[in-house]
Parts: C-alpha cells; sequence; structure tokens
C-alpha cells in the first residue's frame, strides 16, 4: 500500500513538481535555442524567446511558494536545506533561460550572417551546446533521485566546457586578424559562446545546491581544497 | 558543570533511562526533545533528586554536578535543591503575596534578616523580568498575576534561593505566544548566571533558544549536539524523522 502522505509532506511534493517543471521548460529552451542558432531558424528561435516569460513566471512562483512554506511549516534539516536550495536553484534556472533566450536573440537579430558553417565547426559550438544541456540534465537526475554521485561527473563536464571556451576564444582571435570585416560577428560569436559558458557555470552552481540539499556539505567556493 | 555517566533509570520492572552519558557546560542552554513517554522529564528530575520517593524507582551510574557525584551518600536532598532550581510546566504559584512566594524559599532555609529577603526578592523579580510588572502590588496574591506573570513568578522563586542550574519542564506550554516569548528572552538572559536545561514539545522553542540540544528516544539519548547542527543536518536518520515530523 502507498503511504499516506501528510499534509506537509504534500506541499514539499507540490513544490518539487514546481521546480521539475521549471527545469524541464528551461532545459527544452536550451534545446530550442542551440537548435536554432546552429540552423540559423528564426522562427523556433523567436518561439523561445516568447517562452521566455513562463520561465520567470515560474521563479517568482517558486520564491514565493518557498517563502511561505519557510513561514507557514518551520522547516528543518533536510527539508529546510531542500527548501532553501529550490529557492536557489529557482532563481539559477531563470538565468539559465536568459541566457537560452538571449542566444535566440542573436539567431533574430541581423548582420550576422557571415559566420560558416565551418567557423562553427572550428568552435565547437555544436559541441559545447550538448555539453551544457547534459549538465542541465544530469543535475536534473541528481536532484530527482536525490543521488549526490553525479556531481563529480556535472562538475568534470564544467571543466570540459570551459576548456572549449578558451579554445573558442584562440579561433576567433586568428579569424578576426584575418578577416577584420567580419570583427562584430566574431564578438558576436564569441557573446554566444561566453553564454553557453555561463550556463555551464550555473549547472555547477545547481549541483553544489543539490549536494547542500542531500549531503549537507558546503561545495561553494571551496574548489580546489 | 553537569554530567552524566552511564545512567540507567528503572520504574519498577520498567526501564525508563538507558546508559545515558551527557556532558552539559556551566553557562549553557540544553534542550531536551523527545515524544511523550521517552524519559527526557525522567531524566531532568534526576538533577534535582525528584525521581527519589517514586515507588519502586532504582537509579545506577553517576550524575555529577560541578564534579559531585549528587547521588552521593553524603549529598544532603535539600542542600541540593538550593543548587538546583525547577520551574514546572504550569504556573504553581503558592496561595501567598507575590512577595512571599519569592521570599518562600529563603524563609523555609532559615533567612531571617529582613532587609535580605527584601533585597533578595527585588533582585529575583528583576532577574525574572516580572518587577517593572509587579513592584506595586507585592502585596497582592500571586493568584491575581496572569499565567505568563505566574510562571515568571515561578522562575524568581526559583532564583530566589540562588541556584547555579536551573530546570525547567515545558515552561512556556501553558502560555501564550507573548508570554512564551518573554520566558524565552528570559532564559536567553539567565543563562549568563545559571546552567539551564529545558525539556520542551516545541521544537522551534528548541532551536530559538538552546546551545545544544538531546534527542530521547524510547529511554535512550538518540542523539547530543549543537543546537544548529541537530536543526540543520542531524546525524541520525531517527533524529531527522522527528524533528520534520516524519516520525512514526
Amino acid at each position: 500500500m502507498e503511504k499516506q502522505l501528510k499534509h506537509t509532506e504534500k506541499e514539499l511534493v507540490a513544490l518539487r513538481e514546481e521546480v521539475t517543471q521549471m527545469w524541464q521548460l528551461v532545459l527544452s529552451q536550451l534545446e530550442k535555442a542551440k537548435q536554432a542558432y546552429l540552423d540559423n531558424d528564426e522562427e523556433l528561435a523567436r518561439e523561445v524567446i516568447s517562452r521566455e516569460k513562463r520561465v520567470d513566471t515560474f521563479e517568482l512562483k517558486i520564491e514565493s511558494d518557498c517563502e511561505n512554506y519557510i513561514a507557514l511549516f518551520s522547516p528543518v534539516a533536510v527539508d529546510l536545506r531542500l527548501v532553501l536550495s529550490m529557492i536557489k536553484i529557482g532563481g539559477t534556472l531563470e538565468r539559465i533561460g536568459d541566457f537560452a533566450e538571449s542566444i535566440a536573440r542573436h539567431v533574430v537579430m541581423d548582420g550576422c550572417r557571415g559566420i560558416t558553417q565551418e567557423l562553427k565547426d572550428k568552435l565547437s559550438i555544436s559541441n559545447m551546446f550538448d555539453m551544457a544541456i547534459s549538465m542541465l540534465s544530469d543535475s536534473f537526475v541528481a536532484f530527482e533521485s536525490e543521488n549526490t554521485k553525479l556531481a563529480g561527473k556535472i562538475m568534470q563536464q564544467d571543466e570540459q566546457v570551459d576548456a572549449l571556451y578558451r579554445g573558442a576564444l584562440d579561433v576567433l582571435a586568428k579569424y578576426v586578424a584575418v578577416q577584420p570585416e567580419h570583427a562584430r560577428c566574431a564578438l558576436e560569436t564569441l557573446l554566444v559562446v561566453r553564454k553557453i559558458e555561463r550556463i555551464g557555470d550555473h549547472c555547477s552552481n545547481i549541483v553544489e545546491e543539490i549536494v547542500f540539499y542531500i549531503d549537507a556539505k558546503i561545495l561553494k567556493h571551496n574548489k580546489g581544497k | 558543570m553537569i554530567e552524566t555517566k552511564n545512567i540507567d533509570f528503572y520504574y519498577g520492572d520498567f526501564h525508563a533511562l538507558k546508559n545515558i552519558s551527557m556532558k552539559m557546560e556551566a553557562n549553557t542552554v540544553t534542550a531536551l526533545i523527545g515524544p511523550s513517554g521517552c524519559g527526557k522529564s525522567t531524566f531532568l528530575r534526576l538533577f534535582n533528586r525528584m525521581n527519589d520517593l517514586i515507588p519502586g524507582a532504582k537509579l545506577t551510574g553517576e550524575c555529577l554536578i560541578d564534579g559531585q557525584d549528587i547521588y552521593g551518600k553524603s549529598v544532603q536532598v535539600d542542600e541540593l535543591r538550593k543548587k538546583v532550581g525547577m520551574v514546572f510546566q504550569k504556573p504553581n504559584p503558592f496561595p501567598k503575596s507575590i512577595f512571599e512566594n519569592v521570599a518562600y524559599g529563603l524563609r523555609v532555609n532559615g533567612v531571617k534578616d529582613r532587609n535580605f529577603i527584601k533585597q533578595r526578592v527585588e533582585e529575583s523579580l528583576v532577574g525574572a523580568a516580572l518587577w517593572d510588572e509587579v513592584k506595586d502590588k507585592l502585596k497582592k496574591s500571586a493568584f491575581e498575576l496572569s499565567g505568563g506573570q505566574q510562571q515568571r513568578l515561578c522562575i524568581a522563586r526559583a532564583l530566589a534561593i540562588s541556584p547555579s542550574v536551573l530546570l525547567m519542564d515545558e515552561p512556556a506550554s501553558a502560555l501564550d505566544p507573548i508570554s512564551t516569548s518573554k520566558v524565552e528572552e528570559l532564559i536567553h538572559e539567565l543563562k549568563r548566571d545559571y546552567t539551564i536545561v529545558i525539556v520542551t514539545h516545541n521544537m522551534q522553542q528548541a532551536a530559538r533558544i538552546s546551545d545544544k540540544t538531546g534527542f530521547f528516544m524510547l529511554g535512550e539519548l538518540v542523539e547530543y549536539s549543537d543546537t544548529k547542527k541537530m536543526f540543520l543536518n542531524p546525524e541520525k536518520q531517527q533524529t531527522q524523522n522527528y524533528i520534520t515530523g516524519r516520525f512514526g
């Protein structure tokens, strides 16, 4: 027989469900932003831009519901850690959503059609996107399954994304030196690459929150220690 | 400092406390939490030997206050109780005036100096944060006070004989939120001069006022640690289940 949940537990389950839905939405936004950018698909880009408001609404709702939960139920121990982490995860997901929207805006902006597929390949943009998406997806699995074993893998992926970003900087520097007439376009491309790199950082932040929630350990500002 | 070493306590055949070892530092507040019947009040009452008269009660192990075994043969229980005051769940003022309630402990201990008694009553009422509310009606019956004031009067009565340890058995459970807040504030102030052990069913109260918390269940001390740790990241699953309300 299924265990009957107490009403306080039901509230927590509902809160988790909101976070889950937001996670799925942001993941879908990021996947579509990738597709729109790689295929120069303006229609898809506009869809990402128009759905950004839903991400913002989720953030506000989760924040408000978490505040109410704290005020009404005075959670402690693992419940308190879960609520605190959900507030931060909601905020971080919103920022990732902002980046997805911002990447989509690059697609609909005119003036940057000069970038070739060859250059995109050299920059490993598709690869960077895939890693960022995988990080966001793995962090969701870690949260859902309350399993921090994936944390190490996600942190490692973040380092790989950072390395790809540094490599992309070199590629773009050379590109601008050879084709200065495309400097503006190169800079815009750099902004996109930088955004993907920041998404990786935000996924790492989410993982820190998950480890705090599950293991009560603080990873923040602790790298290399 | 209070210390217990391998305390076992029985009510007849019932094993109420099982091998409890605990240290409580001077000038700290220690909260004892746990479900009804877990042994926390029995444990509290050991410190002023209130369990002594219960038929069939048996204690093994050591219970030390400031290094002295309070169950040692040379210990006089009335002397011990001068050192260890107690406040109960329900305010229990005597059917006397406010002044005489506080003076009672001094008088039964043979103090006759009226000026000293007067001074000590005032000090105790100030210490219990009640002086300003009662200074003009000290001769009135204690029963005229509100529940919260009566409880602070009982605390003042406990303070009058200058104990070093204050035991509190759910001291705010019968009080409204304003009186509760006053008693909690008082406990916070009192720890400067006293070592306080408090039994409470109110988890948030334990979190608000104590430095350390001990969680009891079925006569065992499941976990004893800093209150902050206990309420953010308890070591034991049983503790987590209890404080998050998933117990049972």
